[in-house]
């Protein structure tokens, strides 16, 4: 079983090597006032092949920067942050991202941006159109294939920018709280569309949030993270089968036990901002 | 979407504040005709203006061009002008768009020549090409580089980073996310760069064929009745000039609004 697999300490001599791993990751940034700002600390994780992890921490604590780094958009001060075992130096279409923001091109129609990623990855022109479509209707977008995005509801435009990125058929999934902005109700639904799809594809998938059900509800691992600079604090492991209901009771007692521990970490922010102010 | 019934009050809202406002200068004006303050030399009528017009359709002796002549004379010179221009600025616009050395260079240069009005260089340009086509082509094609330059740096600039991010995680690189992604989101700050240039261009040929007497043209047309004082072709003149600058404003409006209803960057009606 894949979730046994990466249980194990993936990186001894002869285990099997992790799809993605960071490994003395930090990096800092310049603030606008020019003070260095460390927005990781020192970090190591390594994930498996398939593997579903969450990150989870206070604002600041570095997860998008994490995420960055794995996507290639950014480079780490120190450590190395590798895939497949070869460092990990640009963005690729073997990394898909969906950001907090669809990010859909607004000049093109829904379709013809799913068109796009194909073309960019070297899909034949003939087959993007087919292509496209299948992936649009998995997200039950079929209808609306040459709707510009502007037209689309919130909910919509992200099932679009998910459709844009398995397109491409990724072996890594990179998401930035791709639901933040979406109302509760959307965003569960989006949740157990994103499970039931992914149970399918089962790329690994990093994916940072905010919110600790969202989670729970998705993840294989649950990373938590520290107060900035961050660090790794606390991991879990959610073994519950799939597909998972947002009412298992399992599930929502793991949730209450992230949820303090991520309230002390918030605790220890908002204390540090108020000593600052 | 709008029904049937929606769409002709839309277009009633949208035109009949516009007729009242024609129509109260007109009233306004025709008033002061009729106290018989101003002689008709100085001030004509509506109506005079307006039969001045029609007549100059004809080629009137003097002046020696019909208005349509004139005209056709002025849009060439502004095409040809506007195009150099486009071109060259939209140059300029990019290789400062790609290098923070050009962009202190060249950009506070071009920034310098936006604060000087285009009809300053006619002076020079008479020295150096005479009383020729090349000196009001030269005023033109000055005026709009500037516009161009600073419209199309600063759309590239403007573009989204996210969406630049987008296409880069998705595999676009180099040339090919220039020209796939940040170009296309920078077609509307480009569009509104163009709606400046060649109003800045117009004005630019209007004053130019007024000052250097290149012999055809609205704005020579205008001058060429002043020296005659025929009044009203004065007035039927500048009419025109707000008839072919409203309907070049038009082209380039509907353009701006077809970009951006696509993209839905429209605010609603």
């Amino acid at each position: 079983m894949k979730l046994e697999r990466s249980l194990v300490a993936v990186r001894e001599p002869g285990a099997h090597q992790p799809k993605l791993s960071a490994h003395g990751v930090s990096k800092t940034f310049r603030n606008a006032r020019g003070d260095v700002v460390s927005a990781l600390g020192e970090v190591n994780l390594d994930i498996a092949e398939g593997e579903f992890v969450c990150l989870i921490g206070p604002s600041g604590c570095g997860k998008t920067t994490l995420l960055n780094l794995f996507a290639g958009l950014d480079r780490p001060d120190t450590g190395g942050i590798e895939m497949d075992g070869r460092p990990i130096t640009s963005p690729g279409p073997d990394r898909a991202m969906l950001f907090q923001d669809p990010a859909l091109f607004p000049w093109l129609n829904v379709r013809a941006n799913v068109e796009f990623a194909l073309e960019l990855i070297g899909v034949p022109k003939d087959e993007r159109p087919d292509r496209a479509m299948h992936w649009l209707r998995r997200v039950h977008l079929g209808r609306f294939a040459n709707a510009q995005p502007h037209e689309l509801s919130g909910g919509m435009r992200s099932r679009a920018a998910i459709a844009r990125a398995l397109a491409c058929q990724p072996e890594v999934l990179l998401a930035d709280e791709p639901f933040a902005a979406l109302d509760a109700q959307t965003r569960e639904i989006l949740q157990a569309e994103l499970q039931e799809v992914w149970s399918e594809t089962r790329n690994t998938f990093v994916f940072v949030t905010h919110n600790v059900r969202e989670a729970v509800f998705l993840a294989d691992r649950v990373v938590l993270m520290s107060a900035p600079p961050g660090t790794f604090v606390a991991e879990h492991r959610i073994t519950a089968p799939r597909p998972r209901e947002f009412e298992d009771v399992l599930l929502s007692k793991i949730v209450v036990d992230i949820h303090d521990h991520l309230l002390k970490e918030v605790e220890k922010v908002v204390e540090r901002e108020r000593e600052m102010a | 979407m709008s029904n049937g019934n929606a769409r002709w009050r839309s277009a009633a809202e949208q035109i009949i504040p516009r007729l009242a406002a024609i129509g109260l200068l007109l009233l306004a004006w025709w008033a002061t005709v009729a106290t018989g303050v101003f002689s008709s030399n100085v001030l004509p009528s509506p109506g005079a203006v307006l039969q001045a017009f029609i007549d100059s359709f004809a080629t009137p002796d003097p002046p020696r061009e019909s208005i349509i002549q004139a005209a056709q004379a002025s849009l060439v010179r502004l095409v040809v002008g506007l195009s150099v221009g486009i071109v060259v600025g939209t140059v300029i616009g990019l290789a400062m768009a790609a290098s923070a050395l050009v962009q202190r260079s060249l950009g506070s240069l071009m920034a310098g020549l936006q604060a000087l009005p285009s009809i300053a260089w006619l002076p020079l340009a008479i020295l150096w090409f005479g009383l020729s086509e090349k000196a009001i082509l030269f005023v033109v094609i000055i005026a709009a580089i500037p516009a161009m330059a600073i419209a199309s740096a600063s759309s590239i600039r403007l573009v989204p980073p996210l969406l630049v991010r987008a296409g880069r995680t998705l595999g676009a690189k180099s040339w090919v996310l220039q020209r796939r992604v940040v170009f296309p989101a920078a077609i509307p700050g480009y569009v509104a760069g163009l709606q400046s240039a060649w109003a800045l261009a117009w004005r630019a040929l209007m004053a130019g064929e007024l000052i250097s007497t290149g012999g055809k043209g609205l704005g020579h047309l205008l001058d060429a009745n002043r020296q005659v004082f025929l009044v009203s072709r004065i007035f039927a003149v500048m009419l025109m000039i707000i008839i072919v600058g409203m309907l070049v404003e038009a082209l380039f409006g509907i353009l701006d609004r077809r970009i951006r209803s696509k993209r839905g960057l429209l605010a609603p009606a």
